[in-house]
C-alpha cells in the first residue's frame, strides 16, 4: 500500500504515496461554497490529517456535507454549485482547471448515508472500482481483501452470487464500505453511514472505522456527537449563521476530539457539546 | 377528566352497535359502489376473453403442422398455411428491433441522463411523444418513400424500416422513464466511484434499469407484430419463401402474419378464413410468448 495506482486512457500512472505524503492530506480551505445565489459555507479552514478519523460534526444545515462532498468534488453533480478557495490533495489542488475530478474521485473514496450498493451481485459490487480502474491483478483475491476489511466476508462468503440489494441495511452498508476499499483510495469520505441503520449495525460499522483507519484516512460527518467522540481523533465544529438573513455555515472550532469536547475554545462550541442546542 | 369521561360514555356507541349492519346507509353505498366496481371490471375483461375464445375455438381448429409449415394456399386450393409469413413477421420484426432498439435506448440516455434539458433534448422528447400518435399507414408512406421507390422493390426492410419508425418512439420514452426511475443515490454510488458520464450510463444506469426498458421494448414488439397497414404497401404480401437455395432473400415482397389476416379474412374462401384465424391465434401467442420471456429475462436478480 505504498502506491496509488489508477488507470487513466488505458495508461497506468503510480503515485507514491509514502513519500508525498505529509502528515495533512487534504488541506482544504474554503472562503465561499454557493449553491445558485444561496451562499452554504464560508471560511472554513479544515485538515484531514494522514491515518486518523476526522469527525465533522454540527446542527442540521451547518454545511458539514456541502464541505465533505467538496473534498471528491461530488457537488460538481448539483447544479449552480460553485467554490471560491481550494481543497489541497497532496499539495495538488482539486479543483484546480487541469484536475479531472473523476480521477479525484478514485483516490478519494465515498460511503454515503443511505446504503446505495448497486443492482449487481455482492461480488461485481465490490470488484466494481477494480474492473473500472483495469486492475490486471486477481480480482477475486482484491474482492475478498475488501470485504475481509469491512467485517463482511464471513456473512457473505457463500453468498457472493447473490444480489447485493438482498443483504440486510447494514451489511449493505459494508458492502459499499468495501467497495469503496477495494481500490484502495487514499482518503475514505463517509456522510453519515449510520444514519440509516439500527444501533447493532451502526455500533459495527464505527469498530470498522476504527479498524479500517489502520490502513486509511478517514473524514466522517456525523449527527451524533457520541459517534464522534467513539471514533473520531481529530474533531471539526460547524455552525449556522443566521445573521445575514439566510443559513450560511461555518466552521467554529477544530481540534483533536478530547479538547473539542471537553475545553473547547469557543462558547458555541461548549454550548452544542453540552446538548444546549442541535 | 371525570367530566369528559362521562361526555365520551354518552357519545360513544354501545357494544353490540359495534356489529356489522347491513342495512345502515354507509353498509348499503359500501355494497353499490363495490358491485358497481365489479361489474366494470367484468365489463372491460369481456371483449378480452371473447377475443381470446373465439380465437383459441376457432383458430385452433385449424391449427397444425401444415398450416405452421406449408405455403398459402391459392383460390379454391384446399389446405395450406402460413409457414412463409411466420418468418417473414419474425424477420420485419427483428429488422425493426434491430434498427429502433439501439437508437431509442441510446437517445433515451442522452434524455435521461446527458442533457435532459437541453434545447435538443426537449426538441427530440416532444418529437417522440408526437410520433407515438402517429398513424401506422403513415409510416408506411414513409418507408415507401425512402427505401420502397429508392430500391425499386417491395422488401422485408422497407417493412422493417416501417415497424421501426413505430417503435422508437415507445422505446425512447419508455427506456427514458426506466432510466429516471434509477435512484439519486445509485448515480451517487457510481459517480462517487470515479466513473465518468459514459460510464455510470453504461455500467450502472442501463444494467438497472434493464427490466424496464425491455418491457418497452416488449410493448414496442406487440405493436409492431400485429400492424398492417405499415406493410401493405412496404412488404406487400407473398405466397413463397423468403429463401432462395438456402440463402435469405431480403430485396423481394415478403409476406407477414397481419397482412395474411388481413387479405384471408376477406376471402370468400372457407379455407384461407379458417387460416386467418389460426394465423390470429399464431400471432397472439408470438407476442405473449416473447412478453413471458421478456419478464423471466428482465427480472431484478434481488
Amino acid at each position: 500500500m505504498s502506491t496509488v495506482t489508477t488507470a487513466r486512457n488505458g495508461r497506468t500512472v503510480s503515485v507514491p504515496v509514502e513519500s508525498l505524503a505529509p502528515p495533512v492530506v487534504i488541506d482544504c480551505k474554503l472562503d465561499q461554497v454557493y449553491y445558485g445565489s444561496f451562499l452554504a459555507v464560508r471560511d472554513s479552514h479544515v485538515q484531514i490529517q494522514r491515518g486518523k478519523i476526522t469527525g465533522f460534526i454540527g446542527p442540521s444545515g451547518c454545511g458539514k456535507s456541502t464541505v465533505l462532498r467538496s473534498l471528491n468534488r461530488m457537488n460538481d453533480l448539483i447544479r449552480g454549485f460553485r467554490l471560491h478557495g481550494e481543497v489541497r490533495f497532496h499539495g495538488t489542488d482539486v479543483y484546480a482547471r487541469s484536475v479531472d475530478p473523476v480521477a479525484v474521485r478514485r483516490h478519494i473514496g465515498m460511503v454515503f448515508q443511505q446504503p446505495n450498493p448497486f443492482s449487481m451481485s455482492v461480488f461485481d459490487n465490490v470488484a466494481f472500482g477494480l474492473r473500472l480502474n483495469r486492475f490486471r491483478g486477481d480480482v477475486a483475491a482484491r474482492v475478498e481483501e475488501a470485504l475481509r476489511k469491512a467485517a463482511l466476508w464471513d456473512e457473505v462468503k457463500d453468498k457472493l452470487k447473490a444480489s447485493g440489494l438482498s443483504l440486510s441495511g447494514g451489511q449493505q452498508q459494508r458492502l459499499c464500505i468495501a467497495r469503496a476499499v477495494a481500490t484502495q483510495p487514499a482518503v475514505l469520505l463517509m456522510d453519515e453511514p449510520c444514519s440509516a441503520l439500527d444501533p447493532i449495525a451502526t455500533r459495527r460499522i464505527e469498530e470498522l472505522m476504527v479498524q479500517l483507519k489502520e490502513d486509511y484516512t478517514i473524514a466522517i460527518v456525523t449527527h451524533n456527537m457520541q459517534q464522534a467522540q467513539r471514533v473520531a481523533d481529530v474533531t471539526a465544529f460547524f455552525s449556522v449563521d443566521i445573521t445575514k438573513g439566510t443559513r450560511t455555515g461555518y466552521l467554529v472550532e477544530s481540534g483533536p476530539t478530547q479538547q473539542v469536547f471537553e475545553s473547547p475554545a469557543e462558547l458555541l462550541t461548549k454550548e452544542y457539546v453540552a446538548g444546549h442546542f442541535s | 377528566m371525570n367530566d369528559l369521561a362521562a361526555g365520551a360514555a354518552r357519545t360513544l356507541p354501545d357494544v353490540a352497535l359495534l356489529e356489522r349492519s347491513r342495512f345502515e346507509p354507509r353498509a348499503m353505498r359500501n355494497l353499490v359502489l363495490t358491485a358497481g366496481i365489479w361489474l366494470a371490471a367484468l365489463i372491460a375483461g369481456v371483449p378480452l376473453v371473447s377475443v381470446l375464445y373465439l380465437l383459441i375455438v376457432r383458430g385452433g381448429a385449424r391449427l397444425s403442422v401444415e398450416a405452421l409449415t406449408a405455403l398459402p394456399p391459392a383460390g379454391f386450393e384446399m389446405g395450406g398455411g402460413f409457414g412463409n409469413a411466420i418468418v417473414g413477421t419474425v424477420m420485419m420484426v427483428g429488422i425493426a428491433g434491430l434498427i429502433s432498439v439501439p437508437l431509442g435506448v441510446v437517445a433515451a440516455v442522452f434524455l435521461a441522463e446527458l442533457q435532459p434539458t437541453g434545447r435538443l433534448a426537449r426538441t427530440a422528447r416532444f418529437a417522440a411523444k408526437t410520433l407515438t400518435g402517429l398513424p401506422s399507414v403513415l409510416a408506411g408512406v414513409f418507408a415507401y418513400a425512402v427505401v420502397v421507390l429508392a430500391t425499386g422493390t417491395y422488401s422485408a426492410p422497407a417493412g422493417g424500416l416501417a415497424l421501426a419508425v413505430l417503435m422508437l418512439p415507445i422505446v425512447v420514452l419508455t427506456a427514458e422513464e426506466a432510466i429516471k426511475a434509477v435512484p439519486r443515490i445509485t448515480r451517487d454510488a457510481a459517480y462517487g466511484m470515479g466513473c465518468t458520464r459514459s460510464q455510470v450510463a453504461w455500467k450502472v444506469l442501463l444494467p438497472t434499469a434493464l427490466p424496464g426498458i425491455l418491457t418497452g421494448v416488449m410493448l414496442a414488439v406487440a405493436r409492431a407484430a400485429g400492424e398492417t397497414a405499415p406493410l401493405l404497401f412496404t412488404a406487400l404480401f407473398s405466397g413463397f419463401w423468403p429463401f432462395d437455395g438456402g440463402r435469405p432473400q431480403v430485396m423481394q415482397p415478403t409476406a407477414s402474419l397481419a397482412v395474411l389476416i388481413y387479405n384471408f379474412s376477406g376471402m370468400p374462401f372457407e379455407n384461407q378464413i379458417e387460416l386467418a384465424w389460426a394465423a390470429s391465434l399464431v400471432l397472439v401467442s408470438m407476442v405473449l410468448i416473447i412478453n413471458v420471456v421478456s419478464r423471466l429475462l428482465g427480472r431484478p436478480r434481488a
